[in-house]
This record gives structure tokens, sequence and C-alpha cells, in this order.
């Protein structure tokens, strides 16, 4: 078996010849590289985001080289959640359901101005940034990104799984939203996060 | 021959040719105009498609008339939608786009609605099933409600919508309620709450489906499982 151990249990020797097929690891750094490179998407496409997504997965940008060739189009089987679009608040309970159906471990990635912060929908039907309804993990720039921006967000995910640790274990707690109020994050900080910029400082919204 | 018409019509023109103002219009008005007197308030002419404006309480017998009458048999409903001016003394206006494929000709219909008075209109569903969605969503974005309407509700908000007509003038871009208020309300939507079983199965319209389909569903044959 290669390892050889002396009867006085004091020493450990070797013969190289006989190593192959042995590797020595640690159980992180083996589970992590394992996760981190088959990670299944779980397409969640709405809007032009979805068809950059599909140029990354096609032949030309080839997310296959990063493990994620098989599109999970059940949440029951994904790994990480890529919402590509904008987000209507129609669609909020939906996407939310989705995500509580992805079993743990989880991740999600927010692809385009719009999934990330409303974009330029500052209006009445458009949620404004998904991490408002479901904690995400990489934001990706760009209206929409190309395909290069989305694997480099991908590529900061698996360095994300990478760098995690089976004693951190609180990280694979499922949120809950609050019972009351079915959101994760208060109030007052979604109004924070829905407070307009650029040129949708001067609309007025009347009194709620 | 339904399709004989045709070859009385005259070929569409060109976009080209087309004035703004004083193009001919639609032989259709002239004859709702001597058909309906009373009804047809004035015609305009606008880059070459003809506008009609009638009195809203005698609008379902207009548009009966239009899709019957051997002479116009405007056979397809291509919209149904309202216009609301920024100027408050405007009245509100619904328009009907209306297809004739026999003798491919267009009419835009359109009724005024004064904003002091409830907004109501008669539905045109009884004579195009197209009116069905396309009054739903006229009704989700503007409020107007098409009496006679099968199934009035809203379409592209979802239906426990509280914060209003998103469309009309008063309506802020934003949305009435704060931002938390909007998303709690959102994920508080049962999205599946109102949905009739006709929309979910195929079981009630079963009698309606083409034989070929029937006999492999009745062999146990199912798709989406």
């Amino acid at each position: 078996m290669g390892l050889t151990v002396p009867a006085d249990h004091k020493t450990v020797s070797y013969v190289p010849e006989s190593q192959e097929g042995w590797v020595a690891t640690r159980l992180d750094f083996l589970v992590n590289w394992s996760r981190a490179n088959s990670l299944w998407p779980m397409p969640f496409g709405t809007a032009c985001c979805a068809i950059e997504f599909m140029a990354t997965a096609a032949s030309r940008f080839d997310l296959a080289r990063f493990g994620m060739e098989r599109m999970s189009f059940s949440p029951r089987q994904a790994d990480v959640l890529i919402c590509a679009g904008r987000v209507p608040f129609k669609l909020a309970p939906i996407i939310r359901r989705i995500w509580q159906q992805m079993p743990q471990p989880k991740w999600s990635i927010s692809m385009g101005a719009c999934a990330s912060s409303g974009g330029m929908f500052d209006n009445y039907a458009v949620v404004q940034g998904i991490d408002t309804i479901i904690p995400v993990d990489v934001y990706v720039p760009g209206c929409p990104p190309r395909p290069e921006g989305l694997i480099h967000g991908i590529r900061l995910l698996q360095e994300k799984v990478k760098n995690e640790r089976r004693a951190d274990s609180y990280i694979r707690d499922e949120m809950l939203p609050d019972p009351s109020s079915e959101l994760y994050i208060p109030p007052s900080v979604i109004n924070e996060l829905g407070e307009p910029f650029g040129n949708s400082v001067h609309q007025n919204r009347s009194a709620p | 021959m339904p399709g004989s018409a045709l070859t009385d019509a005259p070929a569409p023109a060109s976009p080209k040719e087309v004035s703004h103002t004083g193009a001919a219009p639609n032989p259709s008005a002239a004859a709702l105009a001597e058909r309906f007197p009373l009804a047809v308030e004035r015609t305009v002419v606008t880059w070459g498609e003809t506008v009609v404006f009638v009195r809203p309480g005698s609008v379902l017998e207009i548009m009966q008339w239009l899709h019957d009458d051997p002479t116009q048999r405007y056979d397809y409903l291509s919209d149904v939608t309202a216009v609301e001016y920024r100027d408050a003394d405007q009245p509100i206006e619904v328009v009907w786009h209306l297809r004739s494929l026999p003798f491919r000709r267009f009419l835009r219909v359109k009724a005024q609605l004064s904003k002091i008075e409830p907004l109501e209109i008669p539905s045109v569903w009884s004579i195009w099933k197209s009116a069905d969605w396309l009054e739903r969503e006229c009704y989700d974005m503007f409020g107007i409600k098409f009496s006679g309407h099968p199934d009035l509700r809203r379409i592209l908000m979802w239906e426990q919508y509280r914060e209003g007509f998103p469309l009309r003038k008063d309506f802020p871009l934003r949305g009435r309620f704060s931002r938390a208020e909007q998303l709690r309300q959102a994920l508080a939507q049962n999205p599946e709450s109102r949905y009739s079983m006709e929309e979910l199965t195929v079981a009630d319209a079963f009698e309606d489906l083409p034989e070929d389909m029937r006999r492999r569903l009745s062999a146990g044959e199912r798709t989406g499982e």
C-alpha cells in the first residue's frame, strides 16, 4: 500500500514506486473543488440577459469548460440560480419559490443591471434588485453583460465556493424569511435599496 | 364565396403616397354615418387611416353592424385599448382597431368617456372573442369597466394588486406604495389563486379538441408531466 509503518510506530517510510493511485489532501479542498467545478445552473432568464447567457452556453464561449454544461431546468437538481433579466413584482413569488425549492448547497448569480438593481426600470412593476427577494452571491454588471462578463462572475463564484470551509456550517443554513412580512431583510433596507438614482430622482412619488 | 370580395378591393396604398390629412377615408365611415346618423360624431383621416368617433352608448350596436353587414364584414378585432390625455379636461378615449379581411379595410373606432362619470362601456366580447384578454388588459391598465365581459379581472398585474391603474395619468411612475410594501404585497400574492380550471387543464375543453387529440388523450397519453 505504499505507506509502511514499522513495528515501533515511530517512523513512516514509503516506497515511491508504489505510490500510484494515492493522493493526500484536505477534505475541504476536495469537496469544494468538486462542487466548484460541477455547478449546475438553474437558468432564470427573463430578458435580453438570457440571450447573452445562451451565447455563454453555446460553443464559442462554452460554459462546459467550467463544468456547467448541464442546464438544470428543475430547481431540485440545481446548484446555482442565474437570474438573467429584469424581475417584475408579479414574478417575485415565483423566483422566491424556485430558490426555496433548490437544495443546499446553493448559490445565486444576479446577471445584469436589471436583476441587480432594477436598472433603468425604476417603475411600479419591476423589483429593484433581486437581493430584496433572495440572497445573491455574485452580481454581474452590464446591460446586458457580455459572455466574458458572465464567465468572470462564474469564476468569482467558483473562487467563493473553493474558499468555503466545512467548519462554517452556518453558510449552509437555509435562510428563513420573516413570517409576517415574508421578507429576508428589513423594510427600511429595501426602501433604501429602492431609492431613486440618476434621472429617476426628478420623478416624485405620491404619499403612500 | 367568402373570398370573392378580394377581387373588388383596391390594392393597399404604399405608405409613401399617403398624405398627413386629406387622404380618402375608408368607405365604411360614410356607410356608418348614413346608417347611424345620431351615433357617429365625426370622422377624421390621419395618415390614410380613418378614425370614427362614436357615442359610447351605441358601441355595441355599431360594432355588431360592422361585423355582420355583408358590405362591411369586419371579422378581425386586432386591438382594444384606451388613451388618456395629459390635459385633465380631455375625455378618455377607448379605441378599437378593426380589420376587414375580405375588403382589406382598416377602421379605427373611438368612443370618448368623460372622467367625471364612471368609466364604463359595453364589451364587444359577444361579437369578437379576441376582445376577452384585450378588454381585460384595458381594464387592468385604465380601470375601464367593460359591461358584459364574462371574466373581467386583471391580466398583467396580479389580481390582488391594490395600487390602482398604472397607465392613468394620476398614477405615479413608481407606484403608490413604498418599495418594501410593494414587495411584501407581491410576495403575498398567490399566483394560482384565481386561475380557472379551464386555464390549467384540458379536461373541460375535451369535447372541443380535435379528434386525434381526443383519441390520444383517451388512450392515456399525457404531455408535460
